[in-house]
């Protein structure tokens, strides 16, 4: 069923992509979700996927944070194999051993945000650090500090998620994933649980993110005008593959295929 | 003899009895958390022999009488060569049958914590060993909390077989006041207030002290 044996075990060359989808499937029993998808995002740069719900674009997050398997193909970070390795100079499926060292290099951050309810916001940043990197307490206290102040937080670092607006949550969570020094961020629907109003305060962080920080950033979301200001590029997604992407401007200002003009459309009556 | 000049005839040897229902309580209960947690982790392990381990465990403590296991850890266990004083039998008996009971909701508190939450762990790269210790137990040990009371309760009441035995607690005292002196109302209705103002004003403010101060941990309170 797969032929990943033959795929590259490590990508060459002077332009090696950030992150690379290589004929990636994936499925659930009958249900395709992702077919064949080939993607590169570049390092330092920021992609945004916009689609109708069901089009596979969470899962294609989901599958970079090794929170899915996938069922064919090869994704690749920073030009070495993240879900396989290799092994007498051909790819086979990684092992846990194998993940947790690539995984190392990819942060994300939820829809629903998923703080750890029983620490701090301060704590909440330090415990990768902390138990994962195993840097000192100290030293992990005084970057997490930095961090909530980037983000904004430093002020409600001793208080418990539960104390927190949910626009408040996503920005510690924001500051938990960057605590990790990773060189991808993920950023899945981080919005869209969020009250109107506090929306602002999450994409905020995110644009001084894009404009201070030379991080490869995915991002999914709902947020048309917000992925067009920040994006340098945009991928519409649809039936579990790639319908059109482009520079924010050609994708929203002149919209090639029909499927993409539907739902640009739609998306701008419901505003 | 009225209630009260029994107790005041009685009260050292019910007290004693009490003190070693206390210590057969908190033995039992300590040996009956770690099997719980311990048989709770094993039934979600990704391993099928530590969970078939688990289940057999489970299946056999719960689905039999504790009176029966008392009687096979003190009379046929001796009979294959190992034997136990009746004291640590004791514990060891109650203790074992209610980490089968604890193991479900061990279980049970575990799967409680959201999906998110391993997620996010998993995010950080935890190791499942972190993610169980450092971000799913103190969690699911929240959710568990009530009716791990019940079960205290149970098991406080359940320390009573191991009288059957001879360990001399509560109970065996009650047992043998009664045989010599044929005061049965005062003497087991002495034993059921013991009974109750230990569960009532023990272990149930215990416990709910103890949901109390977890709740303030996870910031809730």
């Amino acid at each position: 069923m797969t032929h990943t044996e033959n795929f590259p075990t490590e990508l060459t060359g002077d332009d090696i992509p950030m992150v690379r989808f290589q004929k990636v499937r994936k499925s659930y029993g009958a249900l395709t979700v992702l077919d064949d998808l080939d993607l590169d995002v570049a390092a330092g740069e920021m992609v945004s996927i916009i689609g109708p719900s069901g089009s596979g674009k969470t899962t294609v997050l989901r599958m970079l944070m090794t929170l899915e398997t996938i069922n064919d193909g090869v994704i690749y970070i920073d030009g070495k194999p993240l879900t396989h390795m290799p092994r007498a100079g051909k790819l086979v499926p990684a092992n846990q051993r194998h993940l947790r060292m690539r995984r190392a290099d990819i942060g994300m951050c939820f829809q629903h945000f998923n703080l750890f309810p029983h620490m701090t916001a301060l704590e909440n940043c330090m415990e990768g650090p902390v138990q994962v990197l195993e840097i000192p307490k100290a030293e992990a206290r005084d970057r997490s500090e930095e961090l909530l102040e980037l983000v904004g937080m430093i002020e409600k670092k001793d208080q418990h998620p539960s104390r927190l607006s949910g626009g408040q949550q996503q920005r510690v969570a924001i500051a938990r994933a960057l605590a990790m020094r990773p060189k991808v961020m993920l950023f899945d629907e981080v919005t869209s649980a969020l009250d109107p109003e506090v929306i602002g305060e999450v994409t905020n962080v995110i644009r001084k993110l894009v404009s201070e920080h030379k991080l490869t950033m995915l991002m999914v979301t709902h947020q048309m005008g917000f992925a067009r200001d920040i994006s340098d590029r945009v991928c519409f997604f649809y039936g579990g593959k790639i319908e059109e992407q482009g520079r924010p401007a050609e994708l929203f200002g002149n919209p090639q295929k029909e499927r993409t003009q539907q739902f640009l459309s739609a998306v701008r009556e419901a505003v | 003899m009225s209630f009260f000049e029994f107790l005041g005839q009685y009260w050292p040897r019910l007290l004693g009895g009490a003190g070693v229902t206390v210590a057969q309580f908190l033995l039992a209960a300590a040996l009956g958390i770690a099997i719980s947690l311990c048989m709770g982790l094993m039934k979600l392990a990704p391993n099928r022999a530590l969970r078939w381990g688990a289940i057999t465990y489970i299946e056999i403590f719960r689905g039999t009488s504790l009176v029966v296991q008392l009687y096979w850890i003190f009379f046929v266990l001796p009979l294959l060569g190992l034997s136990i004083e009746k004291f640590t039998a004791g514990y060891l008996a109650v203790g074992m049958n209610i980490g089968a009971y604890g193991a479900e909701l061990v279980r049970g508190g575990i799967l409680s914590v959201p999906k998110g939450q391993w997620e996010a762990a998993l995010a950080i790269n935890m190791s499942p060993a972190q993610r169980m210790r450092r971000i799913i137990l103190p969690q699911a040990l929240v959710n568990m909390l009530p009716p791990w009371g019940n079960l205290m309760i149970e098991l406080l009441k359940g320390t009573a077989l191991v009288s059957l035995i001879s360990v001399a607690d509560l109970m065996f005292e009650s047992r043998q006041i009664n045989a010599t002196t044929y005061l049965s109302a005062q003497v087991f209705g002495a034993a059921l207030i013991i009974y109750y103002i230990m569960a009532r004003f023990f272990v149930t403010p215990f416990m709910r002290w103890l949901e109390r101060f977890m709740a303030r941990k996870l910031g809730r309170a």
